[in-house]
């Protein structure tokens, strides 16, 4: 069964903050947010910053790009590559085991919005 | 509904094992998990990784969010202490009864101390638990002379770890006559003793102790030959002894000499409870390695699912690297002449011996062992288990072929289907190939979908050969690609993109690759292009590895490090204390590093540009210590001063480094300029080395300090100034247009064909004919050469990137953390 909870859409960024196929971070409240514009695909994702291998704040500064055949979008921590999905959240290195959340977002007028679970 | 409850006593490595096998069948039971360690379990075999800078979380097996996902309930830190079998509960240290339905011993073995007076000494420890290591790693500070106890396969591990945590005088005491006796044969253990000696460990053979010395804390241990050691520490590794207090105070049969015994079913004296791991006693034999207790793990959960698997007994080969030498024993090691042929093989000079035992027809290999070099482990341990034919000339097996270069036996492919490659999960050939054929075609994939390789790792090697040979016999011819995006070696995809013209990674990967890239070939291709076009890198910041993004390391903590360019290690007065200012003022570590200049330690991303603008107007430039790229040109101070310079070596170390720095190239690049052949500056540890000689200049390349050292290699003699800058240039370009990515010039030239007097003829005779158009296209790099830092400052668009929060671009990171240590910041530990 789906559950369906309210999103809140906070305005994080301008969307040319964000480099290019790369990331940036932002601040909510205590929380740290990454945020990628996948520039070549024309897409747009957002994680948690922390990187939960060495609990580094660090994803942001990542390299971003795409896994197998059916180009799963994925982002590379800096520390030690461990790459996660951008879609799930899912560690696709080989010590699975790690979770990375994902949050909701979308561009709107140059805009960049996402979406916090309240 | 009711389902039955299992309650596991012990979560060590196969406890957890035994866990994460069933849950993986069935949720047909409540599983409650008792530990007495106050961690939930993790990998001991890799125990002594710990000292390595390994912490408990990375030996850790799994996390508690895993056991929650599997509903376990775990309590640690609260052993069980009684056992009723008459009304089915377990009593546990924190008070509660619990009812089981079956009851899975798993409670290991404990360190077995012998009974000398003294052995409760404050010094004395066993070693076995992580709690275990951190006492011995906070006492080790003080210690100057350590000693183990047990010259076994666990005793020389433990003192390994001594040498690690830098105590200067390491002694094994040995009961024995020899090293090892339950696992090699005597030559075997002469060998290694003559090898461990001169790595500088002590070794003491037919070695009794009598009674450990000191007031309250350890002072010597004196023999009953009436000898004695003076040491502060001691590391009782005399053996284990199988936990098995709890199942005799329940009533189980037990061995005379400890263990609980248990039938081929893993059962007990009482069918609902199971013993499995280092505390079962089967057919008087107690298995003290993991990958036959993860077999009697798998046993019980078959039987518990309605299986019929037994146990008969297990297959005890093990392959280790005692302190840096490999020793292995395989199948049947000790069988002797008559009832087998062995075969033997011996070089004391380089400290390898080699035995293997034969049937006496000669056609099976019935066991063996190997000292030194035991790089043919696996595929002999895989011929004994499956009863393979030998070859015609066994000895091959072990002396490698002589004469026409085939190679030894039918390699990995020949292998039975069914034969075991990774023990510890009993992974079999066809399992791996199979996965190859089904797409897995790396070893990361095949790990993930057979677990084969993530237990003891030893069979990683075959692992890599059985996907190179599934992939070959399907025909996909094997190339040395860069990764799933590009279908080109580095070689071919500089070549390409330079014909191309080809400016900006999109583009080439539009051109020559798929997907849409990742973290191995972006670096790469960002590597390419500043080698060809020299542009200033933050344009395309996003294809950076972070420090090149940043233009400085990262560090733990999220933290980055300041490297300012200080050529042949040469520096004004008024420059050190440019350095000092800043680095006062931005709180940042200090240090010399081992490439004559200084690192600025622990600034924030948000702080660099101002830094860097303070130490450019002062006159200094990026020394490029994120770079694969030039790093430092080490000098001696040579002539202007030293009493046997020869030539002034300040002054070229600068003229050099000034040539080449800021070039990109497949790795970092590292020269030395000594002032003469007494070498102050190790110029022959480098990629590149050059030593004043009476009549001029020696010029040695390809030499590398790191993991694997190598010496530089002599390229010419005598000559001068100006030959040799073209020389270096021929070969540094050379160089950068062909070797792999993350090459280093030693390893590079390790790889070519035809080695250094190919490379010779390449740059002193240029065979090749490219010569003239390589000094041209260095000459093109050293023509563009421009401050990354300086450019990165003065571009108000790059400087905006060097902010942590894109929202509140004056704020720093919150959770970077600093300690003080002898006055200094330093990065909080993780
Ligand atoms: C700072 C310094 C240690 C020190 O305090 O002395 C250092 C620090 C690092 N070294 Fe080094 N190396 C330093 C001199 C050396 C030397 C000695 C030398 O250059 O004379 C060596 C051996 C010589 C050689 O390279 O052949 C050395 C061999 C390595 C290696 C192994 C390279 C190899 O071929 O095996 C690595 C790993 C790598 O590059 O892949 C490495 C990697 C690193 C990294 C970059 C690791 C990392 O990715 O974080 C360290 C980061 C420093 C930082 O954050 O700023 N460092 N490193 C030295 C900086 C020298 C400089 O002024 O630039
Ligand atoms: C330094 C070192 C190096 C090693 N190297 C290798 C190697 O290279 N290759 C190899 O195959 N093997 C190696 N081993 C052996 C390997 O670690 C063991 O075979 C393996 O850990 C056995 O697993 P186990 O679960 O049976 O026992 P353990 O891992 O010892 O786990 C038993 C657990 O049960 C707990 N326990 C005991 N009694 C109770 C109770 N009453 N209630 C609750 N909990 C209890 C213990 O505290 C412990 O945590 C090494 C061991 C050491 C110490
Ligand atoms: S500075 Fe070099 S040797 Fe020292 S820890 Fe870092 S990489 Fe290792
Ligand atoms: S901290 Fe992210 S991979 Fe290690």
């Amino acid at each position: 069964m789906e559950t369906l909870t309210e999103i809140n859409w906070i305005l994080a960024c301008y969307t040319d903050d964000v480099p290019e196929n790369g990331g940036a971070c932002i601040k909510h409240g205590d929380e740290q947010i990454a945020i990628y514009n996948f520039t070549r695909r024309q897409e747009w994702y957002a994680t948690q910053n922390l990187c939960p291998h060495k609990q580094q704040m660090a994803l942001s500064r990542g390299m971003i790009g795409s896994a197998g055949e059916h180009c799963e979008p994925k982002v590379a921590c800096p520390f030690h590559k461990k790459t996660f999905s951008l879609l799930t959240g899912e560690c696709l290195s080989d010590d699975d085991n790690c979770q990375i959340k994902t949050y909701p977002i979308k561009v709107d007028a140059g805009k960049v919005f996402i979406g916090i679970a309240c | 509904m009711h389902k039955p409850t299992i309650v596991v006593v012990g979560n060590g490595m196969v406890g957890y094992k035994f866990c994460e096998k069933l849950v993986a069948k069935t949720s047909a039971f409540r599983i409650i998990v008792f530990g007495e360690e106050s961690r939930a379990a993790y990998d001991r075999v890799h125990l002594s990784e710990y000292f390595n800078g390994k912490s408990a979380a990375d030996l850790s097996l799994s996390t508690e969010a895993w056991y929650a996902e599997h509903d376990i309930v775990l309590h640690l830190g609260n052993p069980v202490q009684e056992i009723n079998r008459s009304t089915k509960t377990v009593h546990a240290l924190l008070g509660d009864t619990f009812e089981y339905d079956y009851l899975v011993l798993a409670t290991g073995s404990s360190a077995f101390v012998p009974d000398i007076p003294g052995v409760e000494k404050e010094g004395v420890f066993v070693y076995r638990t992580i709690d275990d290591l951190e006492l011995i790693k906070a006492y080790a500070p003080n210690v100057k002379k350590g000693a183990v106890m047990g010259g076994g396969l666990l005793g020389l591990e433990a003192a390994k770890a001594l040498i690690d945590l830098g105590i200067d005088e390491t002694h094994v005491i040995e009961f024995a006559p020899r090293l090892m006796p339950r696992q090699i044969d005597s030559a075997g253990s002469a060998m290694l003793q003559s090898k461990l000696t001169d790595l500088g460990l002590n070794i003491h053979l037919n070695k009794s102790t009598a009674y450990i010395g000191g007031s309250h804390k350890i002072d010597a241990l004196h023999f009953n030959d009436e000898s004695a050691l003076a040491v502060d520490m001691l590391v009782i590794s005399a053996g284990i002894r199988p936990r098995d207090e709890l199942a005799k105070l329940a009533g189980l049969h037990t061995g005379t000499r400890g263990g609980i015994l248990v039938n081929e079913k893993m059962q007990t004296s009482d069918e609902n409870i199971f013993a499995i791991g280092e505390c079962a006693l089967y057919e008087n034999m107690i298995y003290g390695l993991v990958a036959p207790g993860y077999e009697m793990a798998d046993i019980v959960v078959n039987q518990l699912t309605g299986g019929s698997k037994l146990f008969y007994g297990y297959d005890m080969s093990t392959k280790l690297k005692l302190i840096g030498v490999d020793v292995a024993s395989f199948g049947d090691a000790f069988i002797t002449e008559p009832d087998c042929r062995t075969i033997v093989f011996e070089d004391t000079h380089k400290g390898i011996y080699k035995r293997i035992n034969l049937s006496t027809d000669g056609k099976y290999l019935l066991g063996g062992i190997l000292i030194g070099d035991a790089d043919a482990y696996n595929m002999l341990l895989q011929t004994v288990n499956n009863k393979m034919i030998l070859p015609p000339n066994p000895e091959d097996l072990i002396l490698g072929s002589r004469g026409d270069g085939e190679a030894t036996g039918a390699g990995v492919m020949s292998l039975p289907d069914d034969a075991l490659i990774c023990s510890c999960e009993a992974v079999t050939k066809s399992a791996i190939c199979g996965a190859v054929n089904d797409g897995a075609t790396t070893v990361d994939s095949i790990k993930k979908c057979t677990k084969a390789g993530t237990g003891c790792g030893g069979c990683i090697p075959l692992v890599k050969d059985l996907v190179a040979g599934t992939l070959k016999a399907n025909g996909v011819y094997i190339k040395n690609v860069i990764c799933e995006h590009f279908d080109y070696s580095r070689q071919e995809l500089f070549d390409l993109v330079k014909i191309g013209q080809i400016k900006n990674y999109d583009v080439v990967l539009d051109h020559f690759g798929k997907g849409d890239g990742c973290e191995t070939c972006k670096p790469v291709v960002a590597s390419i292009l500043s080698s060809l076009w020299n542009e200033v890198i933050v344009k395309q910041d996003t294809i950076q590895d972070s420090n090149d993004r940043f233009l400085a390391n990262i560090q733990k903590g999220g933290t980055y490090s300041v490297v300012p360019r200080i050529p042949g290690g040469e520096i004004t007065p008024d420059k050190l204390i440019v350095i000092g200012t800043v680095a006062k003022k931005y709180n940042l570590y200090t240090k010399i590093t081992g490439g004559q200049r200084i690192d600025l330690f622990g600034a924030h991303v948000n702080d660099l540009p101002a830094i860097w603008e303070e130490l450019i107007d002062a006159g200094f430039e990026s020394g490029h210590a994120y770079g694969k790229a030039l790093r430092t040109v080490k000098s001696c101070v040579g002539s202007t001063w030293c009493r046997f310079g020869l030539h002034d070596s300040v002054s070229f170390a600068i003229e050099i480094e000034d040539r080449y720095k800021g070039i990109r190239s497949p790795h970092k690049l590292k020269g030395g300029v000594s002032g003469c052949v007494r070498e102050c500056a190790e110029a022959q540890s480098k990629d590149f080395g050059v030593i004043a000689t009476e009549k001029g200049w020696n010029l040695y390349i390809c030499g590398n300090g790191g993991s694997k050292p190598q010496h530089a290699q002599l390229l010419a003699t005598d000559i001068d100034k100006e030959t040799l800058v073209k020389y270096l240039d021929r070969f540094l370009m050379f160089y950068i247009k062909t070797a792999d990515p993350l090459t280093r010039t030693a390893t590079w030239l390790n790889k070519m064909d035809g080695g250094m007097s190919y490379l010779k003829n390449v740059i002193i005779n240029d065979s090749l004919g490219i010569a003239p158009s390589l000094e041209e296209e260095m000459q093109q790099l050293v023509d563009t050469y421009h401050c990354e830092w300086k450019e990165a400052i003065s571009n108000p668009d790059m400087r905006k990137r060097f902010s942590h929060f894109i929202n509140a671009p004056e704020e720093k990171d919150p959770s970077v953390q600093f300690d003080t240590m002898r006055s200094q910041v330093k990065a909080k530990d993780w």
